[in-house]
């Protein structure tokens, strides 16, 4: 299981990615952290005539607040989140921190990026969910300069997105931050992709549950908002009946594959489960303690 | 191994060996009518692309001498001509300075297949037109009807219970975390094909080389260097050594390959693919009165040599009533050839399932009559007093602790608090397994001939030298891949010539050093290869005691050796230092009157017929009833394998082989398109457990010494493995008692879970079939 | 195509200057290039762990960066635990706690927990377990692993605090 050839090119700085990926063409690929290319490489089921890496741009590497916007380079590690104890992270955003460690294993976080997870749009991934949860903007440097992608433009179906292929991701703007919030996903092992993951963000107003998103991972080909839950939520009580409610109308919502792992039958349940869960874990949370177990 | 010295075949350093790479089956059953490897040959780099034809169409047969009807004489082509049987089957092999060019050029290789339709489960034999093999057109290529009696019916027509059940386990793979590996040269000063494998049967693998290509053993040198795992995938002769080999002897050159891990997991060989439609009659008081099983076993495309595709068979119909008095037993035993990977005999080999089947028979029968499911098992086991016993199955059980294992495994999980932890209400469903085996290990000659190989295996050689300055080497023709071997064997070895171990070194894995031995599987290193050494020992030291007896002036036997000294008993003052006598037979041999005629060596042979260790095992799951997910949380294991050498290395035997087994009950599954692509051949997709999946293992020893062995000792390297699906599916099927579970396929997935849950539990059988 | 890169590595303290195809993994670079054979390949797909290196202090995979990725900077493997003869605490309680059976996946689970021990965990058995989740073992059934970590944690700590005190006092 070894890579085909491929010419290898250093990056240092933003816009030399697009020069680099303009005059390579198509079968160009952005390695950065390379915990799902280089294994698809390995199996030879990605064979990309060139690398442009990006891991010496030390400047895609931060993590900054700006008003009710969380900018994160694309080239964090996901480890760095998972650390953060950050007022700006915590304030709103204080799920980011307790959902990476839902990444894969200590390795992969100490090496895979946030960039990296959201230009490869695998449906299962904790930063896709978590961009949808709080719409977030993708900002992208291409051949015509740089664009803010809305998150719910950004996917456009299983491991694909708006990107061309000279774009290369530099930021991911997190915005809408709120109180409570919440991810979780279940796989058979620890630490796999999950089968099905769930992700819920919400403020309470007065006792009543405002600004509500609700995303469903590993459904679909990209994550999933479910609407018709969060408009159940909205305005409701923080109550158990109430996550009840939201769930049944998710696992009505999604359309598994009768040949997706469990079948259509499980997956809605475990949907159910999971969202259900999710607003438990998120509202039980002062939203800057963690209800997972896990590393600091 | 701990500073990274570990010198396992990949680590051999050899520049300029040749790298192999093989080009493999994209489809599952067709017939080749071109191969056209032009386009890969010129690729800079490129050695060689070879074919079957190639290198004079090299095969193995494996079979077991037995009338056609039980058994169907196939034979294994090295590299497939003509059909191929199995996606992943080895069709060419490249040969190219790197292996990265090698993968290169087996991309480019062009095979043109006619494909026919798949045979992928038990339910489309006979549903092709074209058969697997000629030779056996009903895809049957093992059929023992074992046993048979006449009076069966009228015992299943006066019981009061009969159960009918079918049990299922999926196909797995042993999945050692080194995969296979060689490296071949032929080195012409001596005449020998020097080939290092990754394996362990080092004898075995030069058998069936020199077999395959046509060379004398002596022309050829297995090396076993460090072994990273084995578990039974390793123990028998793999297609792409004999073709490395083939290489190395055709080019005069040396060549290497190292399996990768999508080659490991579907063109390897796997095991432990079973159905199992039995009929159990139970008295009022729960006692079985009498036993009948139609074994049905997925062999995949081919008999694997040495040990051939009736291992399980074989195992699953003599073995199956285990501990269990069954007063009437009749068995059949199938082997089916599907378009999958051949089987080898992966850990356990059949207990796992037979021991699955006997305890959920014991559970169903004892819910059904009302009768404590601890009481039902002690009603059933031999006893003490009965041993030697005598089985149904015709097999003699030596003196076990079968009845006092089961009760300190129950009184033992009592104590952990486990029944109070099964009723605690916090939303997850808790459930307690406990099971009773025991599984016969160390096979010798006298057993092994039973199931009629051309080559019966079984007894192990041993010699034990000392040098001059009185250390001591042990050979051996077992073949450790972790079991600490080295260990165990410098400690038997040292304690009979009153030596500190250290002084002790092991070799073995090298078949210029050993003369001659049967390898490590069947639980057999310990008692067969650390018997023999211990034997050889004994000897050696009577050598050592007839030497000082004539320099101390005192008879042999009043010699005792003690630390590191030989000294007449009771007379103090009166001894000589090992290693003076050491150095004195070989130094100064002239001063010695009777043994000039001798080095310090002796030989020790060990061939018992096999000796069976017993275990209880208790596992405590933990349901979700939100997900369906299962989670091992506490794990009891009562062991008993006689006369314990070294506690350590057995419990470690024993925690690897449960975590096995839960992986088998619960995660590791081989799946297959109906088409016969192979579903799972990442590690992403074949769920080997993790440390957080895995619990704690609480280990218990009992000690019923074995009067085969100079030891006491028996074998046990496998009983882990045996006992946890047993325990787990027990456990399972507790948690959700309050929803009728009857649960007795593995491994056990979620959504069986949720389906008993939701009272929808119909589908369980029929998805094991859809997927296998 | 053949595109190859002069690079320099500091390998366990030693600087290489190689020549390297740009697809030459790190692993096969510290296995073949440097003979660096502790390193050890289990699954090439990142989820073994067998493989598992330090670069730049971080555990990495080494089956899933290329060798010239690791231009310029600072890698770490097995072989860099001991000193001469003397095991390190880590190496040692993995011995004395029957850590490894076959010894294949020892380097990576070694140089995990290195990594992970680095950080002055907490290092309850939980955790301990959860962090070892990241590697396969075929053999022990983990225990012995889990044992020997949580032991040079809290080792560790120990060490640390008298450190402290002493520095204190």
């Amino acid at each position: 299981m070894k890579p085909a050839p491929f010419e290898y090119y250093r990056a240092y700085a933003p816009a030399e990615v697009v020069e680099l990926l303009t005059g390579l063409g198509d079968e160009a690929k952005v390695l950065a952290g390379g915990q799902s290319l280089v294994p698809m490489m390995n199996f030879r089921l990605a064979h990309p005539a060139a690398l442009v890496d990006i891991n010496a741009i030390a400047e895609l590497d931060y993590v900054r607040r700006e008003g009710d916007s969380l900018r994160i380079g694309a080239l964090t590690r996901h480890r760095t989140l998972e650390l953060s104890r950050a007022p700006e992270v915590q304030d709103g955003f204080s799920l980011l921190p307790r959902a990476a460690r839902w990444i894969g294993h200590y390795p992969i976080r100490s090496r895979g990026t946030v960039g990296g997870s959201i230009a490869h749009a695998d449906p299962a991934a904790e930063w896709c969910l978590l961009a949808r949860l709080y719409d977030a903007d993708v900002v992208v440097l291409g051949g015509q300069g740089t664009r803010v992608v809305p998150s719910a433009d950004w996917f456009t179906g299983f491991l694909s997105t708006v990107a061309a292929t000279n774009d290369v991701v530099t930021e991911v703007r997190f915005n809408r931050p709120r109180a409570f919030g919440a991810l979780t996903e279940y796989a058979r092992r620890r630490g796999d992709f999950a089968i099905a993951a769930a992700a819920v963000a919400f403020d309470v107003v007065d006792g009543r549950c405002r600004d509500v998103s609700i995303v469903l991972g590993a459904v679909a080909g990209e994550p999933l908002r479910v609407t018709e839950a969060e408009a159940l939520v909205e305005g409701a009580e923080p109550a158990a009946p109430t996550w009840a409610a939201a769930a049944r109308i998710a696992a009505a919502a999604i359309r598994p594959n009768a040949d997706t792992y469990g079948g259509e039958r499980y997956r809605r349940h475990l949907v159910d489960t999971l969202i259900q869960r999710a607003f438990a874990e998120a509202f039980a949370s002062d939203a800057s303690v963690s209800a997972a177990s896990g590393i600091r | 191994m701990l500073r990274g010295a570990g010198r396992f075949v990949g680590d051999i350093a050899h520049p300029r060996a040749y790298y192999v790479a093989f080009v493999r089956s994209p489809v599952a059953y067709g017939r080749i009518t071109a191969i056209d490897t032009t386009r890969a040959r010129v690729l800079p780099g490129v050695v060689a692309v070879l074919t079957s034809a190639d290198l004079q169409d090299p095969e193995l047969v494996a079979v077991l001498e037995r009338p056609n009807e039980e058994f169907v004489r196939t034979a294994m082509p090295m590299l497939a001509h003509d059909r191929v049987r199995y996606a992943g089957e080895p069709i060419a092999a490249v040969v190219a300075e790197s292996r990265y060019v090698a993968e290169d050029a087996a991309e480019q290789v062009w095979c043109d297949i006619e494909e026919f339709a798949a045979i992928m489960s038990l339910d489309e034999l006979g549903s092709s037109a074209a058969p697997i093999h000629p030779e056996a057109p009903d895809g049957v290529l093992v059929d023992l009807t074992m046993f048979e009696d006449e009076h069966i019916a009228e015992t299943f027509a006066a019981a009061s219970l009969v159960l009918e059940e079918t049990f299922r386990s999926a196909r797995v793979s042993a999945s050692p975390l080194e995969a296979r590996a060689c490296l071949a040269e032929w080195r012409a000063r001596d005449e020998q094909l020097v080939l290092h494998a990754s394996t362990q049967i080092p004898h075995q693998m030069r058998t069936g080389v020199a077999q395959a290509l046509d060379l004398a053993e002596r022309q050829v040198r297995v090396i076993a260097p460090d072994v990273g795992g084995g578990f039974g995938l390793k123990c028998v002769v793999g297609r792409e050594e004999v073709v490395v080999a083939a290489i190395a002897l055709r080019l005069r050159h040396a060549a290497r390959w190292c399996e990768d891990r999508r080659e490991n997991l579907t063109a390897s060989f796997h095991g432990h693919e079973q159905e199992y439609r039995v009929r159990a009659a139970f008295d009022d008081d729960g006692l079985i009165l009498s036993l009948d099983a139609d074994i049905r076993c997925d062999i995949g495309a081919y008999s694997v040599y040495p040990f051939s595709c009736g291992v399980e068979p074989l195992m699953a119909a003599s073995e199956l009533p285990g501990i269990y008095k069954v007063g009437r037993y009749a068995a059949r035993a199938r082997g089916f050839a599907t378009n999958k990977p051949p089987s080898a005999p992966y850990r356990g080999v059949s207990r796992p399932q037979i021991v699955l089947v006997m305890e959920r028979l014991m559970d169903k029968a004892a819910r059904r009559l009302g009768i404590d499911r601890i009481e039902i098992r002690r009603r059933n086991t031999i006893q003490p007093h009965e041993f030697p016993y005598t089985g149904s199955n015709g097999i003699t059980y030596e003196p076990g602790s079968y009845v006092e294992a089961l009760d300190l495994c129950a009184d033992a999980l009592k104590k952990a608090g486990w029944w109070d932890r099964r009723e605690c209400t916090d939303g997850r469903l808790r459930g307690i397994g406990i099971i009773n085996f025991s599984e016969r290990t160390a096979y010798g000659t006298s057993t092994l001939s039973m199931r009629k190989m051309p080559m019966t295996p079984g007894f192990d050689v041993s010699y034990v030298c000392m040098d001059p300055t009185g250390d001591v080497v042990v050979t051996t023709g077992t073949c450790s891949q972790g079991q600490g071997h080295e260990t165990t064997f410098a400690q038997l070895v040292a304690d009979r010539l009153g030596i500190r171990p250290e002084r002790v070194k092991l070799r073995q894995g090298d078949t210029n050093l050993v003369s001659f031995g049967w390898g490590t599987w069947g639980s057999r290193s310990l008692v067969i290869g650390g018997g023999a050494a211990t034997v050889a020992a004994r000897r050696l030291a009577d050598q050592i005691k007839s030497v000082a007896g004539e320099l101390l002036e005192a008879n042999a036997s009043d010699i005792d050796l003690v630390d590191g000294n030989a000294q007449v008993r009771g007379v103090s003052g009166s001894q000589i230092s090992i290693d003076e006598i050491a150095a004195t037979v070989h130094f100064r041999s002239h001063t010695l009157k009777n043994s000039g005629e001798h080095l310090l060596e002796a030989r020790g042979m060990a061939d018992p017929s096999g000796m069976f260790s017993n275990a209880s095992h208790a596992a405590l799951v933990e349901v979700d009833p939100g997900t369906g997910d299962v989670r091992v949380v506490d794990y009891i294991v009562v062991e008993d394998c006689g006369v314990v050498v070294n506690p350590t290395i057995v419990e470690g035997q024993v925690r690897g082989g449960v975590a096995q087994g839960i992986a088998a009950a619960l995660y590791e599954e081989l799946a297959f398109s109906p088409d016969g692509q192979p579903l799972s051949g990442t590690f992403m997709d074949y769920l080997l457990p993790t440390a957080s999946e895995v619990p704690s293992i609480t280990i218990h020893h009992l000690e019923t010494p074995c009067d085969q062995t100079e030891t006491g000792s028996k074998g046990m390297g496998e009983g882990g493995l045996i006992g946890a699906p047993a325990a787990v599916v027990a456990a399972v099927n507790d948690a959700l008692r309050g929803y009728g579970a009857d649960i007795d396929c593995i491994p056990i997935h979620p959504a069986d879970v949720l389906a008993v849950l939701q009272g929808t539990s119909a589908a369980q059988g029929s998805r094991l079939q859809e997927t296998s | 195509m053949k595109d190859q890169h002069l690079v320099t590595i500091e390998v366990n303290g030693r600087e290489h200057e190689l020549l390297l195809d740009a697809r030459r993994t790190l692993a096969d670079t510290l296995r073949e290039d440097l003979g660096l054979t502790g390193t050890h390949l289990g699954c090439e797909h990142g989820i073994c762990g067998a493989c598992t290196v330090l670069l730049d202090d971080q555990p990495v995979r080494s089956c899933l960066v290329f060798g010239v990725q690791a231009d310029g900077h600072q890698v770490r493997t097995v072989e860099s635990l001991a000193d001469g003869d003397q095991l390190s605490d880590l190496q040692q309680a993995f011995s004395d706690h029957h850590g490894l059976q076959c010894g294949f996946c020892t380097p990576g689970f070694l140089m995990l927990a290195e990594a992970y021990l680095e950080t002055e965990p907490e290092g309850g058995p939980q955790e301990v377990r959860e962090v070892l989740s990241a590697n396969l073992c075929r053999c022990t059934g983990y225990q012995g692993i889990v044992e020997a970590v949580t032991v040079v944690a809290a080792d560790r700590r120990e060490k640390a605090a008298v450190t402290q005190r002493a520095g204190d006092a």
